[in-house]
């Protein structure tokens, strides 16, 4: 059976508007999807922590300031999950590790402090692959979260918590982080609308971080227009964070009506043909026909060539990793979070990252450690480094030719407990997505139908840096092409 | 390249080596499982040498920012006991750990 | 030297006193056919309002873990945000010390540590803010420069149990309000060559430090450390042997002796057929020893990467050309502008920079003040400060001296006071009576001793010189007494010798 109910309450849009003009209370929305949480969070398993009272509070006040005339933002009254990768004052926030369990940070990140000012409820910590490590939310510690369109299958990761919530109509948006494509492949795998926004578009102050230079915080939504909202009250310049963009959000809703006339629509042909194993038939054919709808729309499509995206995956599983061994140095029981006893300082350290840290996540430590050790670093991060500065030069002149590029987002729908038991299997799941990461570019998931088994598939739309705009004009026509087509 | 005898892209001792760097303790089975699991990921990122990427700048912001500072002006620090409550020990308003060379 | 008045000779260059700049060097020096080879490392603490990261105090003292925030604590999430104050010093300092002052990147080097937040210290490696440059010392020796780099200073462990030492403690208390405080590392070639030269490096840089106002530089309160790499060699060869780096030395006095122990301690490992190893030993002050910094040597692998989260520091050259501009004078052009004008050695002009009595020095000779005069006073009788005085005050009291109206023990007197309580040379030297006696009141006094004193005043014109000054000083000892101290001590020799004559 399916648990698959997206805004099941109506979306951000819808609710924020009907709160707004007093016609549905913060109280009785929040009210709802708590319930439907209630009713179908046991076999979902999206959350790690529930803020039930949290939220019934921000509520009550909030419709105490809408009672007062107050303009109480653009997200009045609307749901939200929160990867727990984001820290909340006073709220576990547990990367899905051991050894941050009961942790309650002593602030918030910028993200949460944007969307309660924009009048936003967080519901809820959403469940994720420990530090964001994985593409299936099998390695939380706390438990695999289950995709609501099917519960035998994974929701995708790492942001699969953040999916399923939405999938499930727990809250009709939430917030996941994108390292390799832990929103868009999820977003895929669940039938959503999945944001990465240009790197430093959105603040990561408050995200725990893991690969600092390749993370960015992104929607979640069940439309395209929520997750435009979504985005415009999330982006934005924030001084806390030295790599953010110095410029306010972008109007990415301004043009989602827009049209694609005359748009310039890349195929990576490396992404398309026979040099990445294990694409799906349904999954290329899916994208083809997305291809087609555009042309029918009056954009061109054309293929072009990112020869080095073909080593995307190695360069990403150096320096993610490399810059994950150092962030996650930090767990070692001194200040917060798990203690193992020990003789010594060291041996304490020791033991208390060995038992806190999953199996994925050390894995990482490791091979991130080994790719900065004396005598390689050369070789693997540092050789990492360059090929994303070439494959920034290849994009920079693709997009002089075209205005976006249009690729599979996942190789495959989503797949069963268990299925990519070797690690090497489960990266090359992220072959699509992580280009955008390793250069800084935005890109979007779009729902575009269903494949042989009946699961939603989804299709990337990248753009140049800060490109959003016509990003999201794009997925607005693939959103209306594929509903015409439903 | 450590090139060991059976040909592995890297060997037990490395891998017993890295996790002393990143304070793990790997066991026997461990050890051997990243061995494996390690050697496949870094042999796919040695296909990154057949390319020919010259004297090309490591990357580094993708919109290239630079300077970015904040002026010399005190924030509020955060409240000691709530940053003490977060802590495994603590003593006389300190962080409390076990010594720096205790018995191994 | 005990008589001011006498310190300075005509020359100008004998030094006014002998430099304490603290206890003897009690290690035997390095046997002539060795020769030291030393760099320095110094951590110089910013003493800007906030630390480098974030906007906690950058204060000493305060109550522990009260200067914290996610920042500086490394609490997963946050990021840093460099001070600009922070980038700009390190620039000064950089142009002070002769470096190419460069596009930087900050970069992370990993390693474990209670007192570091993150487990990494955030700092720069292969693009540091300054690079290549040297310093000279007062006598000439030009020492270069290999970098000064930005860095953040760790927090701090107190160890509980055992006799309080590291390696018997029975547990540590971290204060991490140190944590993040701003660095400046400068890490000098290994061009020192003796355990003086090193102690004068440090002493001149702490003075361009204080002079640039970039930092307190107090080494007893930890806001300047000093690390000294330090390997022997066989005088003559220009080989570079294995090398020890000493840490843990908390005064300019005590570097000498480290230097001085180590180098000792390699050259008798080098003579029992034996050889130092490569790492790193703590200074113990009280044993006056060094000792092995660990007890097991695991290879150190730091691990540099750019720090993914601050952006390349690229200063313009309007920035640069501002630097330069306001750039103050530094303590070697003091001290020349000082010789001058005080007709002093540089030993006592680098006295006076190192007191940071320069600048008073020059206004008061600028107010008028004969040079001389100030240095013997600021040098010998104000050593613990100038108090209350000011220069123009100071200006009016030498002037008063030099123009015979108060004896060098009144003014010393006179000088006392006005440091302790201000006020002017001449309201005070009325107060307390002090008028210049007239010297046919002297006349008269010299006139009544050389009838009694017959025999000593022949001596006095005698041959015998050395016989004369002791008579002289018998003189002027004499009218001392009968006026009670008041009368010029130049004067009078003036009138003794105009009579012999």
């Amino acid at each position: 059976m399916t648990h698959a109910q997206p805004a099941a309450f109506g979306t951000a849009h819808s609710i924020a508007a009907a709160v707004r003009s007093g016609e549905r209370t913060a109280a009785s929305v929040v009210d709802e999807h708590l319930a439907r949480i209630d009713a179908a969070e046991g076999e979902v398993n999206a959350y790690n922590h529930v803020m039930a009272a949290e939220a019934r509070a921000a509520a009550a006040d909030l419709d105490v300031r809408i009672a007062a005339g107050e303009d109480v933002g653009p997200l009045a009254g609307v749901p939200v999950t929160l990867k727990d990768n984001m820290c909340t004052r006073g709220v576990p926030t547990t990367c899905s590790s051991k050894i941050l369990e009961g942790w309650h940070p002593p602030y918030s990140a910028t993200v949460v402090d944007r969307l309660a000012a924009a009048g936003a409820i967080a519901v809820g910590k959403a469940n994720l692959d420990e530090f964001a490590m994985g593409s299936s939310t099998e390695n939380s510690a706390f438990g695999p979260t289950r995709n609501p369109h099917n519960l035998g299958t994974v929701p995708g990761g790492s942001s699969g918590g953040s999916a399923a919530a939405v999938a499930a109509g727990f809250s009709p948006l939430s917030l996941g982080s994108d390292t390799g494509g832990s929103i868009r492949q999820p977003a895929s795998f669940c039938g959503l609308v999945g944001v990465k926004p240009t790197y430093g578009a959105v603040s990561r102050y408050g995200l725990i971080a893991f690969g600092s230079s390749l993370d960015q915080i992104g929607p979640f939504a069940t439309d395209v227009a929520d997750a435009a909202l979504s985005y415009e009250v999330i982006a934005g310049h924030d001084e806390r964070d030295s790599t953010s963009v110095a410029q306010p959000a972008l109007a990415v809703s301004s043009k989602l009506d827009a049209g694609v006339e005359g748009l310039r629509v890349g195929i990576i042909s490396e992404m398309v043909g026979g040099s990445i194993e294990g694409l799906a038939p349904d999954v290329l054919a899916r994208t083809t026909a997305a291809a087609d709808a555009l042309v029918a729309a009056g954009a061109t499509v054309d293929e072009c060539s990112i020869p080095t995206s073909i080593h995307g995956i190695a360069a990403y599983y150096m320096v993610a990793p490399a810059e994950a061994s150092s962030n996650l140095a930090r767990f070692d029981g001194v200040r917060y979070g798990l203690r193992e006893d020990g003789n010594n300082t060291a041996a304490m350290n020791t033991a208390s990252r060995t038992a806190g840290f999953g199996d994925e996540v050390k894995r990482r430590i490791m091979l991130g450690t080994y790719a900065l050790s004396a005598g390689y670093r050369d070789a693997y991060y540092g050789k990492a480094q360059q090929v994303r500065a070439k494959m920034a030069e290849e994009f920079a002149s693709v997009y002089e030719r075209f205005d976006v590029l249009l690729t599979p987002t996942a190789p495959s729908t989503a797949f069963a407990f268990g299925a990519k038991a070797d690690p090497m299997a489960m990266y090359l799941n992220d072959v699509y997505t992580i280009p955008s990461n390793l250069v800084g570019h935005p890109a979007i998931s779009v729902p575009f139908g269903a494949g042989d088994d009946g699961m939603p598939i989804g299709v990337q739309v990248l753009a140049p840096l800060m490109g959003e705009v016509v990003m999201f004009q794009v997925a607005a026509e693939l959103e209306r092409a594929a509903g015409g087509a439903a | 390249m450590t090139e060991s005898a059976d040909d592995q892209v890297l060997s037990r001792d490395d891998v017993a080596h890295v996790a002393r760097l990143a304070m793990l303790e790997l066991t026997d089975q461990e050890i051997d499982l990243f061995t494996v699991q390690l050697g496949d990921v870094l042999e796919t990122a040695n296909a990154m040498n057949a390319l020919d990427l010259g004297d090309i700048e490591p990357f580094h912001h993708p919109l290239g920012l630079t300077n970015v500072t904040r002026p010399d002006e005190v924030r509020p620090s955060l409240d000691r006991e709530e940053v003490l409550s977060q802590a495994p020990a603590v003593e006389d308003d300190r962080f409390r750990v076990p010594p720096a060379l205790g018995e191994e | 030297m005990s008589d001011a008045s006498t310190g300075v000779s005509a020359s100008g260059m004998a030094p006014v006193v002998m430099i304490d700049r603290g206890p003897d060097i009690h290690e035997p020096s390095i046997p002539d056919d060795w020769e030291l080879v030393c760099g320095l490392e110094v951590h110089v603490e910013l003493s800007t309002a906030t630390k480098l990261f974030c906007g906690c105090a950058n204060a000493f003292g305060a109550e522990p873990n009260t200067n914290v925030c996610p920042t500086c604590l490394g609490l997963p999430g946050s990021l840093p945000v460099i001070n600009e104050k922070a980038v700009t010093d390190a620039m000064r300092l950089g142009r002070a010390l002769n470096c190419t002052v460069q596009p930087a990147v900050m970069a992370r080097k990993n390693y474990f540590y209670p007192d570091m937040p993150k487990d990494f210290q955030t700092s720069q490696y292969d693009k540091p803010t300054n690079e290549n440059g040297w310093l000279d010392l007062p006598d000439g020796t030009r020492i270069n420069v290999e970098r000064a780099h930005i860095e953040e200073d760790t927090g701090k462990s107190t160890h509980v149990g055992g006799d309080g030492r590291i390696s018997s403690a029975e547990y540590s208390l971290i204060d991490y309000n140190r944590a993040g405080v701003p660095l400046l590392e400068i890490v000098s070639r290994p061009d020192i060559r003796t355990a003086e030269e090193a102690k004068a490096y440090v002493s001149e840089l702490r003075g361009i430090v204080l002079a640039l106002g970039v930092s307190d530089a107090r080494m007893e309160e930890g806001s300047m450390r000093v690390d000294a790499n330090i390997s022997v060699r066989p005088r003559g060869t220009d080989e570079l042997r294995l090398r020890c780096e000493v840490k843990n030395i908390n005064s300019i006095s005590s570097l000498g002796r480290a230097i001085q122990h180590e180098a000792n301690r390699h050259i008798d490992l080098y003579l029992t057929g034996d050889r130092p190893i490569q790492e790193t030993r703590h200074w113990d002050e009280e044993a006056g020893r060094t000792r092995s910094g660990r007890s097991k040597e695991d290879a150190e692998d730091y691990r540099y990467f750019p720090e993914p989260d601050l952006v390349p520091l690229e200063p313009s050259a309007e920035e640069l050309q501002a630097i330069d501009e306001s750039m103050p004078q530094l303590p070697a052009a003091i001290r020349s502008e000082l010789m001058t004008a005080a007709e002093i050695g540089v030993e006592d002009a680098g006295l006076l920079v190192d007191r940071g009595d320069a600048v008073f020095a020059l206004e008061a000779i600028g107010a008028g003040a004969d040079g001389s005069r100030v240095a013997v006073h600021l040098i010998n009788n104000l050593a613990d400060g100038v108090g209350a005085l000011t220069p123009a005050s100071f200006a009016e009291l030498v002037a008063m001296e030099t123009g015979g109206d108060l004896s060098s023990t009144q003014t010393k007197e006179v000088l006392a006071e006005m440091a302790g309580t201000g006020g002017s040379a001449k309201d005070i030297a009325a107060a307390k009576g002090f008028e210049a006696m007239d010297t046919g009141e002297l006349d008269g006094l010299i006139d009544g001793l050389i009838a009694d004193h017959a025999d000593e005043w022949s001596r006095f014109c005698g041959d015998d010189e050395g016989d004369a000054k002791k008579m002289a000083g018998f003189f002027t000892g004499q009218i001392m007494k009968a006026t009670r101290g008041q009368a010029d001590g130049k004067v009078v020799a003036q009138l003794l010798n105009a009579r012999k004559g």
